[in-house]
């Protein structure tokens, strides 16, 4: 019981019901089984988003150009359908996947290789994407009319009861899970943020493994590309303008610790839940869109104070050295 | 996030001849490229070499500058603070706000824009260090907070109708001349920045942190005022430059300096503050402010839009932080 009520994950779950409820009381429509599936598939995006922030959070670094790196494939997606609307859906996707990690490994290769500081590299990669976003389009739209109906189509179609959007997110969820639990690279992303000099002792590849983290928050950006583009059916350099920050609140409100090492992925995706929950919230409640930002601001700022309460009672310094060290 | 080296620090035999070292420093590296790209732009454009040209120019720097000045210091100290941009919405938004409620004369709104500033910095260095959080996510909250708070007020309107003499902050000139009050705070606010890094105590005591935290606290220094110090005197040269953007725009919107905050690390990197603390010069940083205004003012003589523009300061950031590393590595592998 004890243990139960530590839990975070329980926590926030318990927060994410409130919220529900307080609507609820209020609207009961709002908690009809069709509008929650309705808010989780909306929140499809941000949750595999949150999953690949995690893996480079957890590695001491930080990601801060996957929404342009969303931007940037999903604009190179959508003019590639524009122009060839006879190339299969699943291997669009599957380019988009590569064109991503891509991009991720560009980040990852500048963190490995020359040990520039994440933060750094990301808010170059941020502009650099975005930037190209409107080199390759010319700053144009690619709109409905010229995307074909299966871009469109795919992620709509319902199986199981739920679209296809909600069963990404479940499959990226799933193995995301099990590359965290059950591989030797998911423990190498803990090991590192935990304390990299013991990482190297026990040799793993720090450089490589941080690498490998931004490849992965790159691949899930841009699959996330696709399906941002087919979701909202319009390409533009403005797509997910500012989002980068959305995705680290996910993360920081599941959870997950700027300082490496702790977090895990049912608290991510109940971070990017929470956020969604909120913000579908807000219009039934009557509360202007504008609100959102400094909603989103205030949580991460009750989610940091939180998370750092958390951390400090957990495990004991035997030596002072070893804190200054870590 | 940082991870820290834990090679120790050399002491050189022998100092470095001076004259040498002077030559061969980051500053004089910047010089050269500032050189550089002063050369290339008149080149590139007949419009360049004109004094108002000239002086438009340094309208591209100085706002952000002004920030600059004071975020090397907190970046020497190991800290970032990713909220400035959000800070000059929320006080623009505020002297607008108090503009049109209470008609406030221009001295007044100066003053709100400048105490919203800082009371914006004092609520990032109360988290920062009386809560011990780190300061990158929880600039990241406020980043989010702040510029929300502008769009709970603003919405999707804008204010503007500010009087004529607010309007000279932002597009005066000293007399008759062609140089800009924008500029001549800066040139002041640089040497007073100068002189407070490089020739007081409280300037030691920066770099200390910056290269010991735990060191520099056992030897007396007040790590955790300093750095809200710090973090106060960003968000008053946020207010500041809120104060100039909003005179030399006329108007505020919710959306106003979106992306500052890149631009502003971008020169501090640039010039030669190290991004995990502990080194960096003013000279370097007012050398840098004024490369990333040649850019961009060079590259709007030819046309290009501000979106190709940011490859250009995305792009210089990562390079100018790569070469040194490159160059090092380089240079070990033939010894």
């Amino acid at each position: 019981m004890n243990r139960i009520l530590k839990n975070r994950e329980v926590w926030l779950a318990l927060a994410i019901l409130a919220v529900v409820i307080g609507v609820t009381l209020r609207f009961p429509r709002f908690s009809q089984p069709g509008n929650l599936l309705t808010i989780f598939n909306d929140t499809s995006i941000l949750m595999m988003l949150a999953l690949g922030q995690m893996a480079v959070i957890l590695t001491r670094s930080i990601d801060l150009s996957m929404a342009s790196n969303l931007a940037l494939t999903g604009m190179i997606v959508a003019m590639t359908n524009a122009a060839f609307p006879f190339i299969p859906i699943p291997l669009l996707i599957a380019g988009c996947v590569v064109a991503g990690a891509a991009l991720g490994a560009f980040n990852g290769i500048l963190v490995w290789k020359l040990d520039i500081p994440p933060i750094v590299v990301t808010l170059g990669t941020l502009t650099i994407f975005r930037g190209l976003v409107f080199v390759i389009s010319g700053g144009a739209w690619v709109n409905a009319a010229q995307m074909s109906t299966d871009f469109i189509q795919l992620q709509r179609g319902v199986f199981l009861g739920l679209p296809i959007l909600s069963w990404f997110a479940i499959v990226v969820a799933a193995l995301v899970y099990v590359l965290m639990t059950r591989t030797t690279l998911g423990r190498a992303f803990y090991a590192i943020g935990v304390n990299p000099t013991a990482s190297v002792y026990t040799g793993i590849n720090v450089g490589r493994t941080k690498f490998m983290a931004f490849v992965l928050s790159g691949a899930i950006s841009g699959l996330c590309g696709y399906l941002w583009i087919s979701r909202y059916v319009i390409a533009s350099v403005e797509v997910a303008g500012g989002y980068e920050l959305t995705i680290v609140a996910a993360c920081v409100i599941g959870g997950v610790s700027i300082a490496g090492g702790i977090g895990t992925v049912g608290g991510a995706l109940l971070g990017a839940i929470f956020l969604g929950v909120v913000n579908n919230a807000l219009p039934v409640i009557g509360v202007s869109p504008f609100w959102q930002m400094a909603i989103s601001g205030a949580a991460i700022l009750l989610a940091v104070v939180l998370n750092a309460r958390g951390e400090r009672s957990k495990g004991r310094i035997i030596l002072k050295k070893a804190e200054v060290v870590a | 996030m940082t991870d820290m080296s834990s090679a120790g620090r050399q002491l050189p035999d022998r100092l470095d001849n001076p004259l040498k070292s002077a030559v061969l420093s980051w500053e004089s590296l910047l010089v050269l490229v500032a050189l550089a790209i002063f050369v290339g732009n008149s080149f590139a454009s007949p419009y360049f070499l004109n004094p108002w040209s000239l002086s438009d120019l340094t309208f591209n720097f100085t706002e952000k500058g002004l920030i600059a000045l004071a975020m090397a210091l907190v970046i020497i100290t190991g800290e970032i603070d990713l909220s400035v941009a959000s800070i000059i919405a929320l006080a623009s938004t505020l002297m607008g706000f108090a503009l049109h409620t209470f008609g406030v004369p221009t001295p007044v709104l100066v003053l709100v824009g400048v105490l919203t500033g800082l009371g914006c910095g004092a609520f990032n260095g109360f988290l920062v260090t009386v809560l011990k959080l780190p300061s990158i996510v929880v600039t990241i909250g406020t980043m989010s907070l702040f510029r929300g708070l502008a769009y709970i007020i603003l919405g999707d309107r804008s204010y503007g109708g500010y009087p004529r003499d607010f309007a000279w902050f932002g597009q005066g000139y000293i007399g008759d001349s062609v140089i800009s009050f924008e500029l001549v705070l800066f040139a002041v606010a640089a040497v007073l920045f100068y002189v407070l890094l490089h020739h007081t105590n409280f300037g030691r005591r920066v770099f200390a942190i910056g290269n010991n935290a735990t060191a520099a606290q056992f030897s007396g220094v007040r790590v955790d005022r300093i750095k809200f110090v710090l973090f106060c005197l960003t968000g008053l040269m946020s207010g500041l430059a809120a104060v100039l953007l909003t005179a030399r725009l006329g108007s505020t919107r919710p959306s106003i300096a979106q992306g500052f905050e890149l631009d502003v690390i971008t020169m501090v990197v640039l010039g030669g503050v190290s991004i995990l603390g502990g080194a960096g010069s003013i000279i370097g940083v007012v050398i840098a402010a004024l490369i990333i205004g040649l850019v961009t003012f060079g590259l709007g003589l030819l046309n290009v839009p501000g979106i190709v523009m940011s490859i250009f300061t995305g792009s210089l950031l990562i390079v100018v932080i790569a070469l040194p590393i490159l160059y090092k590595m380089w240079k070990e592998r033939r010894a």
